[in-house]
């Protein structure tokens, strides 16, 4: 049942060869026995699950069901869902419970899914391998010793051990892409203003986008259809038509124009990966693209940018957790100043720590100019780069991470050598880009990520250049062993 | 660049986090080394460049100045650590 697609469920629950509760109880039957494993789900919400799914079973009976009515996914635990715990991976809202739906958890419930559940993350998204959460690392599922990638490491996981259909998940500087790729799914991170930002809980505001986690292209696609679109209640928000998805995934690609970018193919990637990632565009030129190389010359800076962006824009973000109106308060404060200390010390973990200080450094009186200006500057450049490069290509494509899943511990004493995962991700955020990452040959049993960048708001382009190559291959299908 | 220990004291406390002293040596350790990393960017020639302030280049909206959320309070403060007759508790600030 869980190796179905989302619209043979879709279909079959209209069928009623199965009823929504059938299938809830199903998963939920999976994460009770195979999460212990992965720790993918930081909150099971068996109740309200089952409740949405007589919800949907009946709306479906009535005939009046929406489009993903009964399929059951999981929320990245980012995500504000009223009545459910919203931790963002953290001690300081260990305790929180939102008063609120996100744009993006409602449009879903709308559209009739099933929410099983939130899944676990780096801290306030702040990481590369999950291993920064306040709930304990995730365990790949091809590989227990392995990272998941990260942040949005417990919604790949848990797609991937066929925990739930699909779900949701966020990316700043790659954390839908590279935990997609460590993972062996398909995941798509929108142009920036796509899917709503408001109730995803910020982390830098000029970065974040909320995107899917799916085991195909064409699953992405079905969840994307209703989580983009306008919302006014977000400020940066684009007002910009959404396309169907669904209906463009079977767009002849005959003639698409790939742009490798030579830089993704230098130092530092693991060969293995490289010629992984060249057999897949092989496959795509037999489909008739055709394929040139490009330069994007300032991307080798995006890390150090966005070391100083990101930080930036979080110690801003961040600074609204104080003790006061939610989230860890410290016994006992002697004054004012010792309730936010105690309460922020004790709250984050050490990732966040650093990066709220290199933050506020980089913020600091005199050091404006050098850092977070600067950085902006090279941002525009970067933009340059790609706004250049789709003169003459559709897509860019290239490697989504330098290597397959390290090993759990490996990078968490040195966060520059971590910082790196993100290196052919973090651009596509800095211009505001969308990307994708797609599963291709895996290496060593490993699985390995090809990051596919489109034009602003060609998500519809990037789902069906996906989807075309999903249609001749089988490397999105594979199951890691024990969750077949 | 290389920050020292009263450079990541005087930064805790601007970003108001408390920070235990035998932590101070690892955090100067981590922070000079992503800012070597950040280093990088002192060899790009940036004059003319404009500064990119939104990925899409939009301006801010703005909405009409009429009333569109409604009281919420009690809702709110229901997750507060602590309240009392609406008023979020802290420690006295002024004697």
């Amino acid at each position: 049942m869980q190796n179905k697609s989302i619209a043979q469920m879709a279909a079959e629950l209209r069928l009623r060869n199965y009823s929504s509760v059938e299938l809830t109880r199903h998963y939920l039957e999976r994460i009770a026995r195979l999460d212990p494993r992965l720790n993918s789900f930081i909150s099971v919400a068996s109740e309200s699950a089952l409740a949405a799914a007589e919800r949907a079973d009946r709306a479906i009976a009535s005939g009046d069901a929406g489009p993903l009515a009964g399929i059951p996914i999981a929320h990245k635990d980012i995500f504000c869902t009223a009545g459910i715990k919203t931790s963002c991976g953290s001690r300081m809202l260990d305790n929180f419970i939102a008063p609120y739906d996100a744009t993006v958890v409602e449009r879903l419930a709308a559209a009739g899914a099933v929410v099983l559940g939130k899944t676990n993350m780096d801290e306030f998204a702040m990481g590369s391998s999950n291993e920064t959460s306040y709930y304990g690392p995730v365990h790949n599922p091809w590989d227990a010793d392995r990272v998941p990638g990260g942040s949005s490491g417990g919604s790949a996981a848990a797609v991937a051990a066929r925990l739930c259909a699909a779900a949701t998940g966020t990316d700043t500087g790659g954390s839908i892409r590279q935990p997609a790729a460590l993972c062996g799914i398909t995941g798509i991170k929108p142009t920036y203003g796509r899917c709503s930002r408001w109730g995803m809980i910020a982390f830098a505001s000029s970065l974040d986008q909320a995107g899917v986690l799916a085991r195909s292209a064409a699953d992405a696609a079905c969840l994307l259809d209703e989580m983009a679109g306008f919302d006014p209640r977000d400020s940066t928000s684009a007002d910009v038509a959404v396309p169907d998805y669904v209906d463009a995934l079977d767009d002849d690609i005959a003639g698409l124009r790939i742009g490798l970018p030579k830089e993704y193919f230098g130092e530092g990637l693991d060969p293995r990966v490289a010629a992984s990632v060249q057999d897949a565009i092989k496959e795509y030129e037999r489909l008739g693209a055709k394929v040139k190389e490009i330069s994007l010359p300032n991307s080798p800076l995006s890390v150090p940018v966005y070391y100083v962006v990101a930080p930036a824009e979080c110690s801003s973000n961040l600074a609204r957790f104080d003790g006061v109106r939610y989230g860890h308060r410290c016994e006992n404060p002697q004054d004012l100043e010792d309730l936010y200390k105690r309460s922020r010390a004790e709250g984050f973990g050490d990732e966040v720590q650093r990066r709220i200080m290199i933050g506020t450094y980089v913020l600091s009186a005199g050091y404006y100019d050098a850092y977070y200006l600067k950085a902006q500057k090279i941002r525009h450049l970067i933009a340059d780069d790609f706004a250049r490069a789709f003169e003459d290509v559709d897509v860019v494509m290239g490697p989504t991470a330098p290597s397959t899943a390290f090993a759990l511990g490996a990078k968490t004493d040195d966060p520059v050598a971590m910082y790196l995962n993100d290196i052919y991700t973090i651009a596509t955020n800095l211009a505001g880009l969308p990307g994708m990452s797609i599963p291709v040959e895996p290496v060593e049993g490993l699985p390995v990520g090809l990051q596919i960048i489109g034009n602003y708001f060609q998500e519809a382009r990037l789902l069906n250049v996906a989807h075309r190559f999903q249609h001749v291959t089988h490397w999105h299908q594979g199951a890691p062993s024990g969750f077949e | 660049m290389s920050l020292d220990a009263s450079d990541i004291e005087k930064i805790a406390h601007l970003a108001r986090l408390e920070i235990a002293p035998e932590s101070i040596e690892r955090y100067a350790a981590d922070l000079s080394n992503i800012l070597d990393l950040v280093a990088q960017m002192d060899a790009v020639d940036t004059t003319g460049v404009e500064p990119m302030a939104h990925p899409l280049h939009m301006s801010q909206r703005v909405r009409p100045d009429r009333v569109s959320e409604h009281d919420q309070r009690e809702l709110f403060q229901a997750i507060a650590p602590l309240t009392e007759g609406g008023l979020y508790l802290v420690p006295k600030v002024i004697d």
